[in-house]
């Protein structure tokens, strides 16, 4: 899989709900019962920069309730990992596993996310694959998806899209094979 | 994507080429979801964890190529389903002592038409079997190309991919 990074606004953003027949779901993660630990938030200042979600309910962002949270929550293997997304299980955006996220956050715009989104913004200083944060967070994929998802519609990451042919079932346009091609051999 | 059998060499070949040491990320999901339960039976639905591992290539300041190996257990479709969209090519491994191994892996990719290539993969250095006796044993067509590589060498896994993502674009152009 290629994904060039820069990509001219690739938002290409399917409906999440809408699977068609439901049969080829590739995103059947298992579905804790919903909770809503979070305290309903009023309109916060929002100043972000909303990227064109078609179809996408827009839900505010959520925080964390004034709970005692011992240090190191976020790495203990006993908090199930849906607990970190609200129990909630799919992503507003369908996020291609090797989409890239850079962040595009100021360290104070970071003071009372969640520890997960903070993680996640500090090791996207460098340019790292939806993939790759779920690897070097340990957390899992579905779950990844879901906080980067977050951290996109708050404006503090910027997410590449791989491209791809629209009407040749999103593969790679023959330019970008090209270049692949071209770089695989000065390797 | 790298696709094969269980112990067929995946993870080494992806190592072999990535620039970094392959990374394991994991999708947790219920047996349901496999395709293995009738979706009525929800109730007793157990999850599990399926793990990937994967590499990457920066080929230019703006282009970096991932490696993902599928899946050892084939029946996690639903991963390969998720890795198919976007993706240039598989390479199916091949070990050609237990060639049944590859079977789900080939009909996955006939069936999706994502352009592949075989890639037999020679343990302790030996092949075998021909590339012509393989295609023969397993009703390939012509048009599929069908090498011999070591997974442990980056020069053959660079090979390899080189070979698929020419492929990839012959069926592009074609």
């Amino acid at each position: 899989m290629a994904t060039p990074p820069g990509g001219s606004g690739n938002w290409s953003y399917g409906p999440v709900q809408d699977h068609g027949d439901g049969s080829a779901n590739p995103y059947a993660y298992p579905s804790p019962p919903y909770r809503q630990p979070y305290a309903p938030q009023g309109p916060g200042p929002s100043p972000y920069d909303q990227p064109p979600a078609p179809r996408i309910q827009p839900v505010q962002p959520q925080r964390r309730t004034p709970e005692p949270a011992p240090a190191g929550a976020s790495n203990n293997p006993l908090v199930r990992p849906y607990a970190m997304t609200g129990g909630r299980t799919r992503p507003r955006y369908q996020l291609a596993i090797e989409a890239l996220v850079h962040t595009t956050a100021q360290p104070h715009q970071m003071q009372g996310q969640l520890p997960e989104h903070q993680r996640i913004c500090h090791l996207c200083r460098e340019i790292k694959s939806v993939a790759e944060i779920s690897a070097l967070l340990t957390i899992p994929l579905g779950v990844a998806r879901i906080l980067v998802a977050d951290l996109a519609e708050a404006g503090l990451v910027a997410i590449h899209q791989p491209g791809g042919d629209e009407n040749a079932g999103g593969q790679p346009d023959v330019t970008l094979l090209e270049r692949v091609l071209s770089g695989l051999r000065k390797l | 994507m790298v696709a094969g059998g269980f112990g067929v060499g995946k993870t080494t070949f992806v190592g072999a080429v990535s620039e970094i040491n392959p990374l394991r990320t994991e999708a947790v999901m219920t047996s349901a979801s496999a395709g293995i339960d009738d979706l009525t039976h929800t109730g007793d639905k157990t999850t599990t964890t399926v793990a990937m591992d994967f590499g990457r290539i920066t080929l230019d300041q703006d282009l970096i190529l991932y490696l993902f190996g599928t899946p050892g257990q084939d029946r996690f479709w639903f991963m390969w389903d998720d890795l198919v969209r976007g993706a240039i090519g598989a390479v199916v491994l091949v070990d050609t002592r237990r060639l049944a191994d590859c079977f789900p892996a080939v009909d996955y990719f006939e069936n999706s038409g994502l352009p592949f290539v075989i890639a037999l993969n020679g343990f302790d250095g030996q092949q075998p079997y021909s590339p012509d006796e393989v295609r023969e044993a397993l009703q390939i067509g012509p048009d599929t190309p069908i090498i011999t590589t070591d997974a442990r060498h980056r020069a053959d896994a660079k090979s390899t991919l080189i070979t698929l993502v020419e492929h990839a674009l012959m069926a592009r152009l074609r």
